[in-house]
């Protein structure tokens, strides 16, 4: 399994829009770079992320070839109430991983 | 009284002189570096902190904490110059007899990242080992030595030069006070070594094999140079 950081406030208070950070390492291979024996690298790269916040997605995000190794991804959010927050990263060769944080909402 | 304040001057403008490549980035990269969960050294970080458990190095060590300082002291001499790669690579080979794992894997790199870690922000102390002496002349040398087709020497660019620009990048002045670090360039993780091999073929020289003497030789002249700079792994360069 990939490492993921992930960074969000543990408690907000309703209706704050708070700063959530996330970096996951991932080699992001293009699929266009030739190999030391001529053939090209196939592509590897992560092609969606999600959040879910008590699953309701809130922020999504579709990835491209050119985006750096290791994406991180930043975004704010309005808080509700509390729950959980599902961060999923989605990729090529079937990469899946989810990772999941509380957030208590005062 | 005057002398006192001459020589604070003297110590404050020498200090003042030595540079980070730090200094020379981006805002932007600057910020990547100092925001842990934007840095993405953090992910080795994390990686090493996982391993300093299955790899065995806490039956002994105990807590990573305990390792402050560590980092700041090398290369060390232990029968020969050592770097830190090197006694972590040791330690596994004598102490656990196991295969080490191998120069700049990922592995390798997350360990020595972890254990840099600790030592953020504490000042470069090389040891004062005078058996130490013969490898710090021979760094020297070597960082004096014109290579490759280019026939460039380090101190050609790193102490003539510094400051100013090879092409877009500017030229930093050599100081190892990040490794291991995360290159944007490298998009992924490296050592001092590999910088020294990217420089070496950049002058079209060809370079030593990973772990080879020469390297830990250069990085002792480095990081005697270095002394007294605050250590930054893991630090995140262009």
């Amino acid at each position: 399994m990939a490492r993921a950081l992930i960074n969000l406030p543990r408690t907000a208070r309703r209706g704050e829009v708070i700063e959530i950070r996330t970096l996951i390492q991932h080699v992001m291979e293009t699929g266009y770079r030739p190999r030391a024996d001529g053939s090209v690298a196939p592509r590897d790269i992560i092609t969606h992320f999600t959040c879910l916040y008590n699953n309701e997605e809130v922020f999504s995000v579709e990835l491209a070839p050119a985006i750096a190794a290791n994406p991180f991804l930043s975004f704010s959010l309005v808080t509700a109430e509390s729950g959980i927050l599902a961060f999923t990263w989605t990729g090529d060769n079937g990469f899946e991983q989810t990772e999941t944080r509380s957030l208590t909402v005062t | 009284m005057r002398r006192l304040a001459l020589a604070l001057l003297l110590l404050g403008a020498t200090a003042e002189a030595r540079e980070s490549s730090f200094a020379l980035m981006s805002p932007e990269t600057q910020a990547m570096q100092r925001e842990d969960s934007a840095n993405p050294g953090m992910l080795w970080v994390e990686e090493g902190r996982a391993l300093w458990e299955s790899a065995g190095c806490s039956g002994c060590h105990g807590d990573v904490a305990g390792m402050r300082g560590v980092a700041a002291r090398y290369p060390a001499f232990d029968g020969a110059p050592i770097d830190l790669a090197g006694r972590i690579a040791q330690c596994q080979e004598a102490r656990q007899h196991r295969i080490p794992f191998a120069r700049d894997s990922g592995e390798a790199l997350a360990l020595a990242a972890l254990i840099g870690l600790q030592s953020r922000g504490m000042p470069i102390s090389p040891p004062d080992d005078p058996r130490l002496a013969p490898a710090l002349a021979r760094g020297e040398a070597l960082y004096r030595e014109r290579r490759g087709q280019l026939d460039l020497s380090c101190a050609q660019c790193h102490d003539a030069n510094a400051g100013r620009h090879l092409a877009g990048s500017s030229i930093p002045e050599a100081h190892p006070t990040g490794y291991p670090l995360y290159r944007l360039e490298w998009q992924g993780m490296g050592s001092l070594q590999r910088r020294l091999r990217n420089c070496m073929t950049g002058v079209r020289s060809e370079p030593y094999a990973y772990g080879a003497p020469e390297y830990v030789a250069i990085e002792l002249f480095l990081m005697r140079r270095a002394a007294g700079m605050a250590l930054e792994t893991p630090a995140v360069r262009p």
